[in-house]
């Protein structure tokens, strides 16, 4: 059974059509990634997925649940790192992972999670002295707290510095290796790609791609450059094997040089581009 | 039942870790009595009551009111706007349980209070001890409880955590005033048609009648009604208006 499955889903607010109609699944122990502008309806999917919004159409199921119907079963099993959320700034790190396992009936152990998320020499810091890293690892480690199954990251490295990002990298690889399914909604492409085993591109409400980051640019066309007495020749193709012999054998044939000849395969990141530009907004 | 007291025992933490919190609602009553006693505390009233057990009776009603009031509407926006409640909306804690927890706690800071003030009131003035303590008891948690449903439909009308404080204080330091809580009450007419109107007039009255006339808290059914009307009214404008996520962005 998959962990999240998703028919039709549609979410509108007053005239916007924020989510239009998407599908996917997501496989337990699955990181998968949704990945899109900002406005893409990437929040509102996640929320309605959290129980937090009630859906205008289509079919979700959570670990077997309606999330919409706010079930308490439902609410032991995942883990919620919000966008923004401030805590007591006047409590301990691990006062504040203390309260939020108290909620669950079986929690994970309160020192052992503050080790995980790498607070362990933060154990008794006001969450106030606390960097925005690590205030993001407390969001994350009262996340874990519960021993969710399921743990949903909504743009979890948003505003970080390139340092802290790689270091929420390595935390978000660790849940995989706790055996979590991870639902991650983020802007950055490279986070995706790093991240994901699976990405859904949405776009405008729409899902415009969906597969594994590789799969992305697999079909994508090459592009061959090179300059022909001074002039710029763009090639696309889809065979660049077969175009580059050809055109090297005609160029040793009239025995010339091909100036700065370069072969590009579209990055991850033409792609996207191209999917979000030809979308109308 | 069990994350009940440990949601109870959460709050107590919160509560009294946070100097803000402590400072304002349970020490500025206790310093609020002590500069007014002070000021007038020797004097005796129009009714030939003494002055200082006018003002204690009328200082457990501000206690009420600002700690079951403020202290409820305060915390809920700023949790609110901070997204602490929509983070704990996510876990199994029950609503039920968080606001029955957030409520005990109010009533265990503002019992302790009431001790607190009758006590420095005894020491200090040599005030009387109540004669009728359950009646005294029964008001006070009846009156931080009808506050604080005050204070949730009050916090559902709140926008942002920053006015939070402001607005809170707009309301409750000119209805203490009206309402007697400092001492006197010989205002205008058009004042004290204000005032009856609103409930810490009729909460002090019930405590001026327990504390100073020894009388029962049912020897005034009507005031006990207004108090309990308005505590209603502010839960269910709560219940149907009041929101765990943020409104502010």
């Amino acid at each position: 059974m998959p962990a999240i499955s998703v028919r039709g889903l549609r979410k509108s607010y007053g005239p916007l059509e924020a989510v239009r109609g998407i599908d996917f699944e997501v496989a337990a122990g699955e990181v998968f990634g949704l990945l899109g502008p900002n406005g893409a309806g990437k929040t509102t999917t996640v929320e309605i997925l959290e129980g937090y919004r009630k859906r205008d159409g289509g079919e979700v199921e959570v670990l077997g649940f309606d999330p919409g119907a706010g079930e308490r079963g439902f609410k032991e099993r995942i883990g919620v790192v919000l966008q923004s959320s401030e805590l007591w700034a006047s409590l301990t790190v691990r006062e504040v992972h203390a309260i939020f396992a108290g909620y669950y009936a079986g929690p994970r152990d309160v020192d052992e999670t503050i080790d995980l998320v790498g607070l362990g020499h933060k154990r008794d810091a006001r969450v106030k002295t606390l960097s925005g890293g690590q205030k993001r690892r407390l969001d994350l480690g009262i996340a874990l707290v519960g021993d969710p199954d399921l743990v949903f990251l909504d743009e979890p490295t948003t505003g970080f510095d390139p340092a802290a990002r790689r270091n929420a990298w390595e935390l978000v690889r660790s849940l995989r290796g706790l055996g979590k399914t991870v639902l991650l909604t983020t802007h950055y492409l490279d986070e995706a790609q790093q991240l994901a085993d699976r990405v859904a591109v949405l776009v405008a409400g729409e899902i415009v791609k969906l597969g594994r980051p590789s799969d992305l640019t697999a079909s994508a066309k090459a592009e061959i450059r090179y300059r022909r007495d001074g002039e710029l020749v763009v090639l696309e193709t889809e065979e660049p094997t077969r175009t580059l012999h050809e055109l090297t054998a005609a160029a040793l044939a009239e025995g010339r040089e091909l100036e700065e000849i370069e072969v590009r395969r579209a990055t991850l990141e033409d792609v996207y581009l191209e999917l979000v530009d030809e979308q109308p907004t | 039942m069990r994350v009940f007291a440990h949601q109870l025992r959460s709050e107590q933490l919160i509560f009294w870790r946070n100097r803000e919190s402590a400072g304002f609602i349970f020490v500025f009553p206790l310093m609020l009595f002590l500069l007014l006693g002070s000021l007038y505390g020797n004097e005796t009233t129009d009714e030939g009551y003494p002055a200082i057990e006018l003002l204690l009776a009328g200082m457990l009603g501000y206690g009420a009111a600002n700690t079951g009031f403020a202290g409820m509407a305060i915390t809920l926006v700023i949790r609110r706007e901070y997204g602490i409640l929509k983070r704990i909306r996510s876990t199994p804690l029950p609503a039920s349980s968080y606001f029955a927890a957030a409520l005990a706690s109010i009533l265990l800071v503002f019992a302790l209070q009431a001790l607190v003030l009758i006590a420095l009131g005894r020491v200090l003035y040599d005030t009387g001890l109540p004669e009728r303590p359950f009646s005294l008891a029964f008001l006070v948690v009846f009156g931080a409880a009808a506050f604080a449903g005050m204070g949730i439909g009050t916090a559902s009308l709140i926008r942002s955590a920053e006015g939070s404080s402001a607005v809170v204080n707009f309301i409750l330091l000119p209805m203490a005033f009206l309402s007697g809580a400092f001492g006197s009450r010989d205002y205008p007419p058009v004042l004290e048609a204000i005032a009856n109107v609103l409930p810490l007039k009729y909460f002090i009255d019930l405590l001026r009648a327990v504390y100073l006339e020894d009388e029962s808290a049912w020897s005034d059914p009507g005031a006990l009604a207004v108090v309990a009307a308005w505590g209603l009214g502010g839960a269910l404008l709560g219940a149907r208006r009041f929101g765990w996520e943020p409104r502010e962005r």
